[in-house]
């Protein structure tokens, strides 16, 4: 299969995978016993309310044509009135998409070069002190609750030393940076733990290739075939699972937001949670969905792009 | 071909396809040091569990508004007393059997329903197998814990919910693994002799497959594990899991931040108790991942 066939089939799962995505989200409210519009009105609501409500959501509807509402209203950016707002769900939504998406390309940026650092570094100690004491670190970094680390840093570096802000995320770009460097972190450690693993191994197993043996045969010092010979080989399957990750990245942006007070996606989906503001928590389901899918397909492609030797099967 | 059903797990990784008898391997259980380091700390934490009473004098939902706030090492309160005047540390210890039962059950039914699906459509292949892992791409289009979030906001905050909507994906990892042994065991001869001796479908995937493609499935146990209590402790922390005055250590963590500066152990010291717990958990899960790549 060429790269063209390759890539044709790679969007049609994708306009699949994004039918399925539409299909649980829509299903999820109307499959569970009992009325959504008590769900969310609550119990003691009356039943006039639950028929407004039904008629405002379309769910006195037959099941296909609101099926199709929900998807046609989607495509067309309409999804649907917030109940808490009162406004757009999608005006809500799309505000708050640019402070979820910094976030979590700032994480990104920062575990690059975490990663890049740590997971040189223990490769070519293998085995020794800096190896075993970078494991030991990032072990605990992969188990720590990220909300708790979040606290932590705001108790010692904004609260005791007041070194950065504990909330909002500043006006200007250099503030931005400022503000979103504690969140940043937070996220960027817990996602360099399972990339440094990966590195490190690449790494280990790449020095061991012949072409290594034969750039140290000519003579090239160890600096440059580790960054011009390993490293070009060993981040091609690091960069891939960066890229899986991205979905794992988004999750814990939600979390991390509503710690350090960030008016993003994260924070809209709790209050909406708390508020039973369905239609909002339906639309952040399915943008982080479709951001997920994105990314997944990019980085597939760029994967095709980047190493000469995948091939289609 | 790399769609999104045969993406590689990266926690799965050191895992290569076995071909030898995995069954074998496991009988012969290694000691290494991850592992035994890893069951001595777990040890720990299922004592501290059992004997919660024994361990402390304090019931850890009874409030004493004088003595609230009193630090760590104050006189009969080892850990300090929360906002409540309750004791941190009888709230911790009780807190470990909430939080170990949270690991267990979330675990429990996705590794049975997803480690036999797997196996079947590893084995059976087919529209089976395709319907399956169509299921699994458009599931792992969701960022985890947003669906998860998604879900509890439907069937509403508590513990019962919590164990369905982490399991409605959690068995998708060990579906992926058990699948991906499976297939790589399918056309091994003990799998062909016992079809020519007219073993039924069920009978050589139950009797003959499982035994040789769940160990991999198994080790991945305790990184599910880690990830339940996490999302566990998440959900709580977010006010979507056991409702107060349960003790749970994100529940803990979330009380404690409205008294960050005034008493920093109301949140430090759930975070330590989830974290020693994670790293126990992990360590058993690397211990047992070495045993069989070594």
């Amino acid at each position: 299969m060429g790269r063209a066939a390759y890539i044709r089939r790679r969007l049609v799962l994708m306009a699949f995978v994004l039918f399925g995505v539409t299909v649980v989200i829509f299903g999820m409210v109307r499959i569970l016993p009992g009325d959504p519009a008590f769900l969310i009105l609550g119990d003691r609501a009356t039943d006039q309310k639950a028929a407004e409500l039904r008629e405002q959501l379309g769910l006195n509807r037959p099941f296909l044509e609101q099926y199709w509402m929900f998807v046609s209203g989607f495509a067309h950016g309409d999804m649907g009135q917030s109940l808490l707002y009162r406004q757009p769900v999608g005006d809500l939504v799309l505000t708050r998409v640019p402070i979820t998406l910094a976030l979590s390309g700032y994480a990104m940026g920062l575990a690059a070069v975490i990663t890049l650092i740590f997971g040189i570094t223990a490769a070519v100690n293998k085995g020794r002190w800096p190896d075993q004491l970078i494991r030991i670190g990032f072990l605990f970094a992969l188990t720590t609750p990220n909300f708790w680390f979040g606290i932590l840093l705001i108790l010692l570096f904004g609260l005791t030393l007041h070194w950065f802000p504990v909330a909002g995320f500043g006006e200007t770009l250099p503030q931005h940076i400022w503000y979103l460097f504690l969140p940043a972190l937070t996220l960027a450690l817990q996602l360099s733990a399972v990339l440094i693993r990966n590195l490190r191994g690449q790494i280990i197993q790449t020095l061991r290739s012949d072409y290594v043996r034969t750039a140290h045969a000519k003579g090239l010092s160890e600096r440059l075939v580790l960054l011009r010979h390993v490293l070009r080989n060993a981040l091609l399957s690091t960069v891939t699972i960066f890229g899986l990750q991205f979905g794992f990245l988004v999750g814990g942006a939600i979390v991390i937001e509503t710690v350090f007070a960030l008016p993003g996606t994260g924070q809209l989906l709790i209050t909406s949670i708390t508020a039973r503001d369905y239609p909002v928590v339906q639309a952040i389901t399915v943008v982080s969905a479709v951001l997920v899918i994105l990314v997944n397909l990019i980085v597939d492609l760029s994967y095709s792009f980047l190493d000469p030797r995948v091939t289609y099967e | 071909m790399s769609d999104l059903g045969a993406r590689p797990l990266p926690e799965v990784a050191p895992f290569a396809p076995s071909t030898t008898t995995s069954a074998i391997r496991v009988r012969r259980l290694r000691l290494n040091s991850t592992l035994v380091t890893g069951l001595g700390l777990l040890g720990v934490v299922v004592l501290v569990a059992i004997a919660a009473p024994l361990l402390t004098p304090y019931d850890p939902i009874e409030q004493r508004f004088t003595e609230a706030f009193l630090p760590p090492f104050s006189p009969g309160h080892i850990l300090g007393t929360d906002n409540f005047g309750r004791d941190i540390w009888s709230r911790i210890a009780y807190s470990t059997r909430l939080d170990l039962q949270i690991g267990l059950l979330s675990v429990l039914f996705p590794f049975i329903f997803g480690g036999l699906m797997g196996i079947a459509t590893g084995y059976l292949g087919g529209k089976l197998d395709t319907f399956l892992m169509r299921i699994v791409d458009v599931l792992m289009a969701f960022p985890f814990l947003i669906l998860v979030i998604a879900i509890m906001s439907i069937l509403g905050p508590g513990l019962t919910n919590l164990y369905i909507a982490v399991g409605a994906v959690g068995w998708i990892p060990y579906a992926r693994i058990t699948r991906g042994e499976t297939l790589a065991t399918r056309h091994l001869e003990y799998v062909l002799a016992a079809r020519t001796i007219g073993c039924s479908s069920g009978r050589i995937m139950i009797r003959h497959i499982l035994p040789n493609v769940i160990a991999p499935a198994l080790i991945y146990v305790f990184t599910g594990m880690v990830l339940a209590i996490l999302t566990g402790a998440t959900l709580s922390f977010l006010g979507l899991g056991p409702q107060p005055p349960t003790p749970e250590w994100g529940a803990m963590i979330a009380e404690g931040r409205q008294f960050l500066l005034l008493a920093w152990w109301m949140t430090t010291l759930p975070g330590l108790a989830l974290l020693f717990v994670g790293v126990a958990l992990s360590l058993i899960g690397d211990g047992l991942a070495e045993n069989r790549g070594g």
